[in-house]
């Protein structure tokens, strides 16, 4: 044992993600951050658009997403084969994804086709066709999802407990909407949604790979030829509602999904970093967390639970979720309640902060992972606000983290009376 | 418009023509059997390290099913010096992500680490390798986990259910048809003795690979590995499992999977076919380009493009080659039909087009476009170091060689479209398939 423990403390090294961004103004006044990668031939380029299902009506819920699924399905003089065939000749990637907050673009391409392929994307954003027989295609293939959703135990417990958390704000329904609303969208809805929800103004951009600042900024003003100035008014900001209390969708199956959680804090939150480390103490998505090691390592009531910030735009929440054996969800919800009880009277200790923080400052680096990736995180990264220099300062605001100061933190995010519980299954002794 | 494209699509094949880089990989293999195999990348200080067993749930004594992956579990709980749970503790306060997984011709383990943590993984993993330990209070919790598991991932999700009643359908003798996770009735029994007796008699470094990837040079990593795993003496009591084999296919089967949670229905029909075979590719090779332009795209293979555009029976279709394993390869395809189509008229759509298919032969600029993402594929994978560690990985486990890894995007690039058709007719046999519709009960009322 002695030699692992003298390992131990010789690795606690700093480390700093060796991640060089250029910041790039195209000669329009396109912004982009950029990573130069020169040894692999082709691009990796990620387009945010803020917005997204957030910006559907009620009735027409799902129109976004509809949108966006179409995007790829024809444009300009292409119907959705000669698109597609078009991709495959070009040998690039698209993919078009609709979220709660955004529509997302992912684009992967040769450097040695670098303009055909800006000028496919551009098509498929400025000039969708939306034909008739492409919108009943994917309209069938989403109507199909939505009833795969219905009969999914975790779909149901995420819909509920959103459904509780926020009420009637956009953020309390179903961002692909519902069988009713979907099956209402027309052509004209999905015009509409589409010069909302893809417009300069709520762009960010983020690329990785085989390119120069030059050669990006002259590809993005050629992309964006076309795309409007401004969308959709944004939405308002959400509350969270749901009241503490446990509530249960009857299902049949062995297990039972549970969802549970209270309000959380905000992106831009001074404390969220703070928050961020708490919970990755508590219940990150590793082996190590207070409630793997409690549920799963030392009574294996499940093969694996987690809890997450889920730090909207518009809205936050904090929430957890696992899936056990019906028999035992009682026990479950007993040592939730327990270990939140001890988070918010306790805190954490100063081996728990000393361990995280040399897990978090060695692991940053592993994220930017290859060009898709990290163009992925340079969008992400401006979308949700962060400075450039912020990937070189952030181990150091980790490190800097004081007990008093994170314990603080976890009195403010843990609240364990007002815990409000989704239980998806046939929960046994619970009421 | 149209010459342009042509012009353009000429120049895109001359360029990938050109051979790429050689990617550096090396492989050597230490005295007492333990296989490295080095793949250098040095753009980001990270590095993969990676251990595989040519041992999985192929090779499970009667009874027994689930013990290897069991197994996995119970390597993260301890060695005569290490605490339970402390190697993946080191690895987390290092920084890094380990993890771990098993099929049924291989056990792998991996950790993702800075590249100056790459010796404490080694020495980790070495030790693990030949002084695993634990105690009842370890093991008996972590049966519940793996049960817990099967709930989750297999019996909770029908798709995955009907998936194991097909294989264990399709395969009348041949442990694949046994679930990796094991049978409940059977993963209850297993205990810590079992579990020992396997790991006695498969790990060791005469039964390994060990595959570094990423920010290492290949001399030092190789000096390394000799450091920390030369040293571990040949594990006697290896010997490779008889596997038994399959009998004549004779009748094809076929099984009907209902259940209330079914959302979508759909048919789904696997072949057995001959897997990746080391030294010669080519069969191989031409079922993954047939199962490429059967259904390798959503809107332009043509089992999309006929069932889903053309006819609109179908909300998708698909087809695919699984050739990564050592004794036996599956091909599968399958048609969800919109909702007034039935299971048996999707089948009977899939299997006509499949025949017009192999009656009318290739449209040669499919072939053409199929042809240009292959060669494409090979420069994106260089972008995921940790993708290709993994591609050896399982190939070196199944029997490959190094030379058979890399030729794999050659073998592809040299099928032709005879080959295609050739390779349909002979190999997909009706009489070694199951054919399985998936589907609700006639009265099942939807929950919504």
């Amino acid at each position: 044992m002695k030699r692992w423990i003298a390992l131990f403390v010789l690795i606690a090294l700093p480390l700093r993600a060796e991640v060089d961004i250029t910041p790039v103004t195209s000669p329009s006044g396109l912004e982009a951050w950029l990573v130069e990668e020169r040894s692999i031939p082709f691009v990796s380029l990620e387009l945010i658009f803020e917005g997204g299902a957030t910006l559907d009506s009620d009735d027409q819920a799902g129109a976004v997403n509809l949108m966006t699924a179409l995007l790829g399905e024809g444009a300009g003089d292409m119907d959705a084969q000669g698109f597609a065939m078009r991709s495959e000749e070009l040998a690039t990637r698209l993919r078009f994804d609709a979220g709660r907050d955004t529509v997302s673009v992912s684009v992967r391409f040769l450097t040695e086709n670098a303009d055909e392929v800006i000028e496919h994307l551009r098509l498929a954003l400025t000039e969708p066709r939306f034909d008739e027989d492409a919108i009943a295609r994917v309209r069938a293939q989403i109507l199909a999802q939505l009833r795969r959703d219905a009969l999914e135990p975790n779909s149901i417990a995420s819909r509920e407990f959103a459904r509780a958390a926020f009420g009637t704000h956009p953020y309390g329904r179903e961002s692909n909407g519902t069988a009713e609303t979907v099956a209402a969208l027309d052509r004209d809805a999905l015009v509409a949604a589409h010069a909302g929800a893809i417009a300069r103004d709520r762009v960010f951009i983020g690329a990785a790979g085989d390119i120069s600042p030059e050669d990006l900024g002259r590809l993005l003003d050629r992309l964006f030829d076309g795309i409007p100035d401004i969308g959709a008014p944004q939405v308002g900001r959400a509350e969270f509602l749901a009241e503490p209390g446990i509530e249960i969708r009857p299902f049949d199956g062995p297990q039972s999904v549970v969802a549970f959680g209270h309000a959380g804090i905000a992106r831009d939150d001074p404390e969220f970093l703070t928050a961020f480390v708490v919970n990755e103490i508590f219940g990150g998505g590793r082996f190590g967390t207070r409630l793997m090691q409690s549920l799963r390592t030392e009574r294996g009531l499940t093969y694996g639970i987690g809890a997450f910030l889920s730090s909207g735009n518009l809205g936050e929440s904090y929430q957890g979720r696992l899936s056990t054996d019906n028999a035992n969800v009682e026990q479950v919800i007993e040592l939730l309640r327990g270990e939140w009880n001890r988070m918010a009277r306790e805190g954490v200790t100063q081996e728990e902060l000393e361990r995280i923080q040399t897990y978090l400052t060695g692991a940053y680096p592993l994220r930017f992972d290859g060009n898709g990736s990290i163009a992925s995180i340079m969008a992400s990264m401006q979308y949700q606000g962060f400075d450039i220099d912020y990937v070189n300062i952030r181990n150091a605001l980790i490190e800097d983290l004081t007990l008093e100061e994170v314990n603080s933190v976890a009195r403010r995010l843990y609240d364990p009376e007002a815990l409000f519980f989704v239980i998806v299954g046939q929960p046994v002794g619970v009421n | 418009m149209f010459l342009r494209y042509i012009a353009l699509a000429a120049a895109t094949t001359v360029a990938l023509m050109q051979p790429l880089a050689a990617e550096p990989v090396t492989h050597t293999q230490l005295d007492n059997g333990l296989d490295v195999v080095v793949i250098e990348d040095r753009r980001a200080p990270v590095v993969v390290h990676m251990v595989w067993y040519r041992v999985g749930a192929a090779d499970e004594p009667p009874l027994q099913s689930g013990i290897a992956h069991f197994l996995e579990h119970l390597m993260f709980k301890g060695t005569d010096t290490l605490a339970p749970g402390e190697f993946s503790a080191i690895v987390e306060a290092n920084g890094g992500r380990d993890n771990a997984f098993t099929s049924w011709d291989y056990t792998g383990y991996f950790q993702r680490v800075a590249s100056d943590r790459l010796e404490l993984m080694m020495e980790m993993e070495a030790d693990r390798m030949q002084n695993l330990a634990f105690t009842d209070a370890e093991w008996l919790p972590e049966r519940d986990v793996i049960l817990e598991e099967r709930g989750q991932v297999l019996e909770s999700r029908v798709g995955a259910q009907f998936n194991e009643a097909m294989m264990a359908a399709l395969f009348k003798a041949h442990p694949y048809g046994t679930p990796i996770i094991g049978w409940r009735h059977e993963m209850e029994t297993l205990d810590d003795d079992m579990a020992m007796e396997f790991y006695e008699r498969h790990y060791g470094p005469n039964n390994a690979i060990l595959i570094i990837a990423g920010d290492v040079d290949t001399d030092d990593a190789i000096a390394l590995a000799q450091k920390h795993y030369g040293a571990i003496p040949a594990n006697e009591n290896i010997a490779e499992v008889a596997r038994p084999s399959e009998p004549p296919h004779l009748a094809e089967r076929r099984l009907v999977f209902e259940d209330a949670r079914v959302g979508t229905p759909y048919v789904s029909r696997m072949y057995l076919v001959p897997p990746r075979r080391p030294g010669d590719a080519s069969e191989a090779a031409a079922l993954q380009m047939l199962a490429s332009l059967l259904g390798g795209s959503s809107s332009t293979s043509v089992l999309e493009r006929r069932l889903n555009f053309d006819e609109g029976i179908a909300l998708s279709a698909w087809a695919g080659y699984n050739g990564m394993m050592r004794d036996y390869g599956m091909f599968s395809v399958g048609v969800a039909p919109v909702d007034d189509v039935s299971l048996p008229d999707a089948e009977a759509a899939m299997d006509r087009v499949i025949a017009e298919f192999l009656e009318d032969g290739v449209d040669p600029e499919q072939f053409e476009r199929v042809r240009r993402q292959i060669r494409a594929s090979e420069i994106f994978a260089l972008d995921d170091t940790q993708g290709r560690a993994r591609q050896f990985g399982v190939g070196l486990s199944i029997g490959l060689s190094v030379e058979d890894v890399q030729g794999w995007i050659a073998a592809l690039d040299a099928v032709t479209p005879e080959d295609v058709i050739l390779a349909g007719e002979r190999l997909l046999d009706r009489r070694a398939s199951v054919t399985g519709f998936l589907t609700r009960p006639q009265d099942a009322e939807l929950s919504q």
